[in-house]
């Protein structure tokens, strides 16, 4: 299955539904490790920091086992996916957590005007990245998320529910999606894709 | 991705919004029960016809445009736990879109196999039922939307009154209040099958769906009674269902996915297609 000699590391730590995203990139044909050691991380082609969880105990794990630095450090492409987008923001709500600083975003609760958490499949808007290369109009792409990242300048990709909030950012070598392109079905594949090979 | 090529496709800044098109889409969920790695569904939970290979089954539904797909282990039991997870891994490398799975789902260290595994969610019934901190122990470790508390129900002189043990045993629980009680503890969502409407393909309980995704803020599946497009079209337009879930009219191909979609969709329904 090992057909591209591109090494992907995704980063472990407390955060669930790691399988999925090798998963994924196995079926892309990439090889790929789930790490924590600094230096496989350090020495990958690319990063994938993938996440479900809780904002205050990730960042906690984070810091303790001093993969804070490694990650910020990171020159090498890298993808933050739904928690991991979050934690490349500055703030977030979610236990009152101060997070990497990446994105000049803070992360909010959704008003609870609406169904929360935002589950399902959703249109996104304002699409401006090669990440997004081949995305359709009328594509989606599947959320699962309490709380949103605000737009900013790094914003790359919107979409509205409730407001409108950053379904996808882009600083230098940094990329995220609050959205799942690993539960995206070929939609997602593309977009995982694009990272893998593209950008 | 081959039927997509005539789909319009966009490189530049911006993308106009598409009136009703946009947005939260409402979710087509096949339900695939599981009994020794095979495909079955009961007709009113008794009288099990088998209705394939289950993996085979879940692709077949992902490339016809199932939203999520649930498989539920009627066969649970302690010995056949490693069959179950042995399985979960197989669905969890072979398809893309996310998956629940329930079925004695009895305790958090049950939960962490089925998601280690790579289940995206655990449904939990009878156990949540009899241990309601499960449902808050599971949204602790692995979080909320990990959790899905199923709940059976079925009209008692005139109250919607909770079933648990496959709908056997009777609970002194109303659906709405053990639903509002499992948002509070935790679960991410709840999945909601009418019992008095399961197997008989009369459509979907509107009532009780409607009563339960007003009373919490959560998203709630309906589930049980499906028999026509029309069904679902009706429980989308007459409750806040979030979703809707069926599984003999899926596996036996009297409603493929695709029209059914189409025909939501020409009612005004947001869907993905």
């Amino acid at each position: 299955m090992n057909i591209n000699k591109t090494m992907i590391a995704i980063i472990k730590y407390n955060a669930g539904n790691i399988t999925s995203v090798k998963n994924a990139v196995e079926r892309l044909g990439f090889e790929c490790i789930i790490t924590d050691n600094p230096d496989e991380i350090r020495c990958a082609d690319k990063v994938i920091f993938p996440g479900v969880g809780e904002a205050s105990s990730a960042m906690n794990y984070l810091n303790k086992n001093g993969l804070s630095e490694i990650i910020k450090s990171l020159l090498q492409p890298t993808l933050g996916i739904c928690l991991g987008l979050q934690l490349l923001c500055k703030h977030s709500e979610e236990g009152n957590t101060d997070c990497l600083g990446i994105f000049d975003a803070n992360v909010k609760r959704f008003p609870p005007k609406d169904i929360i958490p935002h589950i399902g499949w959703n249109n996104l808007s304002d699409v401006q990245s090669p990440l997004f290369n081949d995305f359709g109009t009328d594509d989606t792409v599947y959320f699962v998320h309490g709380y949103y990242a605000e737009i900013c300048p790094q914003t790359i990709a919107q979409c509205d529910y409730i407001l409108p909030f950053s379904a996808a950012m882009q600083k230098d070598n940094f990329f995220a999606t609050q959205f799942h392109p690993e539960k995206s079905g070929s939609v997602g594949e593309r977009i995982l894709m694009n990272f893998l090979q593209t950008v | 991705m081959e039927n997509q090529q005539d789909k319009m496709k966009t490189s530049d800044a911006s993308l106009p919004l598409g009136g009703s098109r946009r947005g939260l889409k409402k979710r087509i969920i096949p339900c695939l029960d599981i009994k020794d790695g095979r495909t079955v569904k009961g007709v009113n939970f008794v009288g099990l016809r088998d209705a394939g290979d289950g993996v085979e089954l879940a692709k077949r539904y992902v490339q016809e445009g199932a939203d999520e797909l649930v498989f539920l282990d009627i066969t649970a039991t302690v010995e056949k736990r490693k069959n179950l997870t042995s399985l979960v891994e197989k669905i969890a490398r072979e398809i893309n879109i996310p998956f629940t799975v329930g079925g004695g789902i009895n305790s958090v260290d049950d939960a962490r196999a089925i998601i280690k595994a790579g289940a995206d969610k655990v449904s939990i019934n009878t156990a949540a039922v009899d241990h309601p901190e499960l449902i808050s122990e599971i949204a602790a470790e692995f979080g909320s939307q990990c959790v899905v508390l199923a709940i059976d129900t079925k009209l008692d002189n005139g109250e919607w009154m909770v079933y648990i043990h496959g709908g056997r045993t009777p609970t002194p629980l109303r659906a709405v209040e053990w639903a509002r009680e499992g948002e509070r503890r935790g679960t991410g969502e709840i999945l909601l099958t009418s019992m008095n409407n399961d197997g008989t393909k009369n459509g979907f309980a509107v009532d009780i769906t409607d009563a339960v995704s007003k009373a919490v803020n959560i998203p709630v599946i309906a589930s049980g009674g499906a028999g026509t497009m029309q069904h679902f079209a009706d429980v989308f337009g007459q409750t806040k269902a979030s979703a809707a879930l069926a599984a003999s009219i899926f596996h036996f191909g009297e409603i493929p996915i695709p029209q059914l979609k189409q025909f939501l969709k020409e009612q005004s329904i947001p869907v993905r297609i």
